[in-house]
């Protein structure tokens, strides 16, 4: 008994893992070749910006936040930086003046306007008392408009962004020892939020505020600075997104990152993250991230119709928060 | 001044329609006890939560070591300041380990490239030294969910001793702790006065006062009544001077009798196994049936589950002779039964609606039965007419039957509520803490009100956590214990002492119940 009830704490624990493992053997047992590192790659690089999103949108859930204006941040961010990519040769360059920049400048802006807009959503939501989803649903919106003015200036007049220079798209597309670039950056960006996390006293007041909003304020931590942060940092990874995506893309249009931040809340509460704040890792974040990417690139692999993906993600989001539930319930 | 650590000279405060605080001085010594007594809603955790910058008080000046404040910015100026303060209400990180708990905000860390590094090693070793000070036996490294409220507790007093604060505020600390460590803090305040450090120690429980403190502060109805050595009060002194009246006073003249048994509850069991057990006993038509216990006793549980709203394992409810089954809210409405809930503000008004609609709500069945056109529409006239109705009989203080609830008094807020169960025609009434967190005034007229239902020859049945209240108001009262009814004491033998020898430990009262119907 003892033992069995043991077993069950340590399997909803690490329930994610095991679904992931069971969906690789289910894939793999219908089409060997899925059990490849080329295969292995591709997931992971088709990964890496959504996870460098799910990075950011874990610091607003871990505060016990929300921010839905992720994906179209990533598009906003994204355009800009394409713009400032493009070679000189193009001849529908956006700049048409503007010298062909270092690769460094484009991802630095686009970073900036991420931050930017990430402390605006984080003042509104922590000085002005907006609740955060109305109040990033409405950044998202802004954003949106702004992403499509931008896009309808001529020359380019509504038409995506092409012509990027060489070393902007190997950026995205390209490797050493066949390690992606952008997997790397990814891989640098988790291993910054896991230190900025555990180790320091920020990352100790991130879970006090999400845990109990209360028990910070009599503890004294200033929760405007630390909510403000997060919005900030949130920011900051989905301007990083934004320019990987476009690089890795080749091209960057007004619908860019569509989406992208429900699917970075999904993968967040796959990965064990909670809508109440509090708790969160990044090992776990990452491994919810890849679950989605798996089915996604794995039902496509072995054929399956591509909208069953959709019914899958669906259940899993659901069983994943009714587990979630039940360990809240086990405590009190 | 010599000698005096802090002085609060004539803080008011004022919250909408209540004066919490009406110029209060406070005297506070170095290397002293200074307990603050008061009945609830006297304003003493009001009168703290300034001290610790929680509020910022209307008028008044703070002075910490010869300076002077006209309010603290927020907790962490009050603890530069040199207070520190453990809550009434705990609020443990549950999702956090018992050491990030304890150096909450204040965690050690060294500062590198501008970054504040956590010293996990360094901060364990203290949480070590600081437990093994205090006598506290609690690993570091357990998460805070798996622990007991009292282990929390335990927390929540290490955390205030460690800001190596020079006065630290307690307010309830001994609420949810057993007897051996309520020992321990008590040992802990020893210590630190001995450091010539200040304890101020909220609490109501007179005896635990009389053993610790050196002064004792009375409040009663946001004024301070006056400051005494300890030496010189008795418990009847205390209590004398917290309620400012006699007893008699206090409640309105007794005219109602008890009539035959309208309810009787047998081997009333919940689902929950930490819940009440095996319980039973009877109501009768015109009685007012107390339930006293302390906090964590299952006296809500308990009467929440009459109404429907828990699970039970097993047990049945007879009503008027006949066995009922409650499967919820509206089964219980419709077998006559009414619940004021504990939580007013919670699950009792509904705020950003009118008086109407909130006196209407329980009754909504019967407005499209009886007075709707056709059976479908509600009559808004007659909806007003019966919110008027109440608003007279009670005269509930409002500007309009069409104000909003949340505007209101907490007293007149409790009067509508009372009025909204009136209007389904109840026979029995489960008051739970009916005249939590009103005042004195409003109180008065509650009690008048239940005088009035009873006489009718309705039944009544009070939770309370006021003495006072339990034993002015109760023909009978029961007594809980854990989730056991551990005894009934009658309005005759009715004492604090004897109440509280039964919510003390179980001491059989299932038993004894059973026994008084056999003889």
């Amino acid at each position: 008994m003892k033992t069995l009830d043991s077993f069950t704490k340590f399997f909803f624990k690490n329930v994610i893992y095991f679904v992931m493992l069971i969906i690789i053997i289910v894939i793999s047992v219908l089409s060997p070749g899925f059990l490849s590192l080329g295969v292995m790659r591709d997931i992971l690089m088709q990964s890496s910006v959504r996870i460098i999103v799910a990075m950011g949108c874990m610091f607003i859930l871990v505060i016990g936040s929300a921010d839905l204006s992720g994906g179209r941040m990533v598009g906003f961010t994204g355009v800009i930086a394409g713009t400032l990519a493009q070679q000189s040769a193009y001849f529908l360059k956006y700049w048409a003046g503007l010298p062909e920049l270092p690769v460094i400048v484009p991802l630095l802006v686009s970073m900036a306007i991420g931050a930017c807009i990430g402390g605006i959503n984080g003042l509104v939501v922590s000085k002005l008392k907006v609740n955060a989803f109305l109040a990033t649903l409405g950044t998202q919106l802004i954003l949106y408009g702004f992403t499509n003015l931008y896009m309808a200036r001529p020359p380019n007049n509504s038409q995506p962004l092409g012509g990027f220079l060489p070393e902007f798209t190997r950026l995205g597309m390209g490797d050493v020892f066949n390690i992606p670039f952008i997997l790397m950056i990814a891989v640098v960006c988790m291993v910054f939020v896991w230190v900025l996390q555990t180790k320091t006293n920020y990352g100790h007041q991130l879970f006090i505020v999400g845990g109990s909003r209360e028990a910070a304020r009599v503890s004294g931590i200033n929760i405007f600075r630390v909510e403000f942060t997060a919005f900030l940092l949130a920011g900051l990874f989905y301007g990083l997104a934004g320019a990987l995506e476009a690089a890795r893309c080749g091209s960057a249009g007004s619908n860019f990152g569509n989406g992208y931040e429900l699917d970075a809340i999904a993968s967040c509460i796959v990965g064990g993250c909670s809508l109440n704040g509090g708790v969160g890792s990044v090992v776990g974040v990452f491994a919810g991230v890849l679950i989605f990417n798996l089915i996604n690139y794995g039902f496509t692999f072995i054929g399956v119709n591509s909208y069953w993906q959709f019914v899958f993600k669906g259940a899993i989001i659901i069983i994943a928060v009714a587990i979630d539930v039940r360990k809240y319930a086990s405590k009190s | 001044m010599n000698g005096m650590l802090v002085e609060l000279k004539n803080i008011r405060k004022f919250f909408p329609g209540v004066r919490a605080l009406d110029g209060v001085s406070l005297c506070l010594e170095k290397g002293r006890v200074h307990a603050l007594m008061g009945e609830n809603g006297a304003g003493k955790s009001t009168l703290m939560k300034c001290l610790f910058g929680l509020y910022h008080p209307d008028e008044g000046e703070i002075v910490i070591e010869n300076v002077s404040h006209h309010y603290l910015a927020n907790p962490k100026a009050a603890m530069d300041a040199g207070i520190s303060m453990i809550h009434q209400e705990l609020h443990p990180v549950k999702t956090r380990n018992v050491m990030e708990n304890v150096w909450m905000g204040r965690v050690p860390c060294k500062k590198i490239a501008g970054i504040n590094w956590i010293e996990k090693k360094n901060m364990h070793r203290q949480t070590l030294e600081l437990f093994r000070e205090l006598d506290i036996h609690l690993d570091p490294d357990c998460m805070v969910r798996d622990l007991s409220v009292s282990q929390c507790q335990l927390i929540e007093i290490a955390k205030a001793v460690s800001i190596n604060a020079k006065v630290i505020i307690m307010d309830e600390p001994t609420s949810s702790l057993t007897d051996a460590e309520t020992k321990l803090l008590f040992d802990i305040i020893q210590k630190l006065i001995g450091q010539g450090r200040s304890v101020i120690y909220i609490s109501h429980k007179i005896d635990e006062i009389l053993a610790i403190s050196h002064d004792v502060s009375i409040m009663r109805d946001g004024k301070m009544t006056g400051t005494w050595p300890s030496g010189e009060l008795t418990e009847n002194l205390i209590i004398n001077r917290m309620v400012g009246r006699d007893l008699a006073d206090r409640f309105p003249p007794r005219r109602h009798t008890s009539g035959g048994v309208s309810m009787s509850v047998s081997n009333f069991c919940s689902a929950n196994p930490a819940s009440f057990q095996t319980i039973n006993f009877d109501l009768r038509r015109g009685e007012i049936l107390g339930i006293g216990g302390l906090v964590g006793s299952q006296r809500t549980e308990l009467v929440e589950s009459l109404f429907g709203l828990r699970r039970l394992k097993s047990g049945s409810v007879t009503i008027n002779g006949k066995k009922v089954k409650i499967r919820g809210p509206l089964a219980a409405i419709k077998n006559g039964l009414a619940l004021l809930t504990e939580d007013r503000r919670g699950s009792g008004i509904i705020p950003g609606l009118s008086l109407i609609e909130n006196t209407v709500v329980a009754n909504q069945a019967a407005y499209t039965k009886k007075y709707a056109v056709g059976g479908f529409f509600i009559s808004a006239k007659k909806k007003k007419a019966d919110a008027e109705k109440y608003i007279d009989v009670f005269s509930i203080k409002t500007p309009s039957v069409r104000q909003e609830i949340q505007y209101l008094s907490g007293g007149n807020q409790q009067k509508v509520l009372l009025g909204r169960w009136i209007l389904t025609e109840p026979e029995i009434l489960l008051l739970d803490e009916p005249t939590r967190g009103i005042d004195i005034g409003a109180k008065f007229e509650i009690y008048s009100l239940m005088e009035q239902l009873a006489s009718e020859g309705k039944s009544i049945i009070m939770i309370s956590s006021e003495m006072p209240e339990l034993i002015g108001m109760s023909d009978r009262i029961l007594v809980m214990y854990s989730g056991r009814l551990s005894g009934i004491v009658n309005r005759d033998e009715a004492t604090e002492e004897r109440i509280m020898y039964y919510a003390s430990a179980d001491r059989g009262g299932a038993e004894r119940e059973a026994f008084h119907e056999n003889a």
